[in-house]
């Protein structure tokens, strides 16, 4: 089978993070670094690993003789929602990183396979990888009436993309928690943590269910998604046992399950504690290795 | 005219007074009664603080619009409702709101200037204030008058709040506060940080002072705010608020006209109001002990307050000691997840 060529467009971040990850895959090669400054330390570090770069953005990509397979985004929402249909066009398949929400939403431990053959898939949101797993594990043995997460990543990991638009963030966050995650409605919330040092991304899910729910399936289906997430973010982690509280007031008469979880990077370019970085380059990775097999 | 030393401001709602006075006993007051107001407690103490003259009232969830859910506590109540109550009760004064980006959205603002109100209050803790930028856009475009706050001020120097309130003002904020919290800032801990602000934004906006009672200086606070140039003050009455509570409005009212500042409040109906109208709302008054000091002393949100009670009881760890965990781990405003996340951690120390 041969590998995927695959031009990464936007050297920032988490476009050279994304870069990192996939010279390490066996399917997917990266080729191309996009971006639009001459002089952007990005497409130097591409071009010291071997990839063709250029400055001249998207445009100089589709004038070239030989095409991509894949583009992954790791622009902005605005430049890919202008962008997507011309690599329809050209039959290039893209991982949408930005909230630009043109294809169906991915979360590789969830719903990976269902888009092996899409045209353009979208990684949702950092704090949406990470807890989302967590609502479909509750979800797929009990029925979830409402689900909320808590996303606190480390304020020097959150980019002006996220800070413009934080409302985005919780807005497609929480759909995606009921599209994805399973659950009837869905919330999100994220607070930003100037710490320092830097605290590594945690995040919190809580999910209603009925009294009578069987809580140790909920629990062995928690930890069997903490594995199947940890085959491409190997530093995703339980840190507690799932807590289950009984029905109450405070509770709306549901079982309240909460999961803890923390996120480390790995390192490849950003540094450990932002997990929620790492997270969407890893899922992006993944879902790009899946549509070798589509 | 008063001994205060005023610099009229482009911006300034506060007229002919030397101090414009918010009430937040139906806002920080929701995580004192853990978010459970009926639509009659709102009726009543509208009514009555309208009443004596206080000219703001803020009504929201604790954590702002959208803060009903698992993590901070489901409101009774919507808060819309209450602040289409609110904003039908009173006669003179104006219905605020409070937003924490993150938690509520631009969704919210719309529909709560639909419900009457008028002021837009947009929280944000004390470095992050540029996710607030759209946010003061849209309030400003909708015609409400904003309010900045910037949480956890005792965890920045005076420069770096300053830099922070020039983020909000030229994002379209009209007053920046310094907001304390964790009642953890102490006497010039205030003037310096007020001060700084003032310089910095000239008259281009007020500057406003938030106060908690952890460490017993709501009141001795508010006063150095002032001298310091502060023009808007946010108390309530009887303390109804989080932690400790917030810094006394019907006392705040007495200390001004002993001062001879002029709030526009009459201080013998402020004080029926908080004995007849605002106590028995409250169930348990808010008070000093073990928990609320340590929340002034680790420097906590204050609002952690009755989730670290909750959390240490059903683990059965030391809620003070919680308290002081979730100080070191350095957690900010809207962590509350997390007390339940260090308790876990304390009792399996405790076990293991």
């Amino acid at each position: 089978m041969s590998r995927l060529t695959a031009a990464i467009v936007g050297p920032g971040n988490i476009g050279t993070d994304l870069m990192y990850k996939l010279l390490r895959s066996e399917v997917v090669e990266p080729r191309w670094m996009i971006g639009v400054y001459p002089d952007s330390p990005g497409l130097l570090r591409a071009r010291d690993h071997g990839l063709e770069t250029s400055h001249e953005g998207v445009e100089w990509l589709l004038s070239q003789d030989e095409l991509p397979d894949v583009v992954f985004e790791a622009t902005s929402a605005y430049v890919h929602r202008r962008y997507a249909p011309r690599y329809a066009e050209a039959g290039i398949r893209a991982v949408d990183l930005t909230p630009a929400a043109v294809g169906p939403a991915c979360i590789p431990a969830v719903n990976g396979d269902a888009h092996a053959t899409a045209a353009n898939v979208n990684m949702v949101t950092c704090g949406g990888q990470a807890t989302i797993p967590m609502v479909a594990a509750v979800s797929r043995v009990t029925p979830v009436s409402y689900a909320e997460i808590v996303a606190s990543v480390a304020s020097l990991s959150a980019g002006p993309g996220t800070r413009q638009n934080i409302d985005e963030f919780t807005r497609t966050t929480a759909r995606a928690v009921e599209t994805i995650g399973g659950a009837e409605r869905g919330k999100a919330i994220i607070i930003l943590n100037p710490a320092d040092p830097p605290l590594i991304m945690r995040d919190t899910v809580f999910c209603a269910v009925a009294p009578d729910a069987d809580r140790e399936a909920v629990a062995a289906s928690v930890y069997e998604m903490e594995t199947a997430v940890q085959k491409y973010v190997p530093g995703y982690r339980l840190l507690q046992e799932p807590q289950f509280d009984d029905p109450s007031p405070p509770t709306r008469g549901a079982t309240k399950v909460s999961i803890f979880l923390e996120v480390e990077g790995a390192g490849d370019y950003l540094p450990p504690y932002s997990g929620n970085l790492d997270i969407m380059t890893a899922a992006a990775t993944r879902a790009g290795e899946g549509m070798c097999r589509g | 005219m008063s001994n205060l030393n005023r610099t009229w401001r482009q911006t300034d709602p506060v007229g002919e007074l030397d101090i414009r006075l918010t009430d937040t006993c139906l806002r920080d007051g929701s995580h004192h009664k853990r978010h459970q107001f009926t639509a009659d407690d709102v009726r009543a103490i509208v009514t009555a603080l309208d009443g004596a003259g206080v000219p703001v009232l803020e009504v929201s969830h604790g954590d702002g619009l959208g803060g009903s859910s698992f993590n901070y506590g489901f409101s009774l109540t919507p808060e819309q409702d209450l602040i289409k109550i609110a904003a039908d009760t009173a006669r003179q004064a104006k219905i605020a709101f409070l937003l924490l980006p993150g938690v509520g959205t631009k969704n919210d603002i719309r529909q709560a200037r639909d419900n009457g109100g008028s002021i837009c209050r947009i929280a944000t803790h004390c470095t992050e204030a540029d996710v607030a930028e759209q946010h003061f856009g849209l309030a400003r475009e909708l015609g409400l008058e904003t309010v900045g706050f910037l949480m956890m001020s005792h965890t920045q120097t005076p420069e770096v709040l300053a830099a922070q309130a020039r983020i909000m003002v030229d994002a379209g904020c009209q007053c920046v506060y310094v907001v304390d919290s964790a009642g953890a800032l102490i006497l010039d801990g205030v003037s310096d940080r007020v001060a700084a602000i003032v310089a910095e934004i000239g008259d281009q906006a007020t500057v406003g002072f938030h106060g908690h009672e952890n460490l017993d200086l709501g009141c001795a606070n508010t006063v150095l705010a002032v001298r310091a140039g502060a023009t808007q003050i946010d108390g309530s009455v009887r303390r109804f608020g989080a932690g400790a509570g917030n810094t006394p409005l019907d006392a705040f009212v007495g200390v001004s006209d002993k001062l001879g500042w002029k709030t526009g409040v009459d201080f013998l109906q402020i004080i029926d109001a908080s004995e007849d109208v605002v106590r028995p709302v409250m169930g348990e008054e808010c008070r000093l002990d073990r928990m609320t000091m340590m929340m002034g002393y680790a420097g906590v949100y204050s609002s952690f307050l009755k989730h670290a009670r909750t959390a240490a009881e059903r683990y059965d760890v030391s809620g003070a000691q919680l308290l002081a965990e979730a100080g070191r781990r350095h957690l900010i405003g809207g962590q509350e997840d997390q007390l339940i996340d260090i308790a876990l951690e304390l009792k399996s120390q405790r076990t293991g």
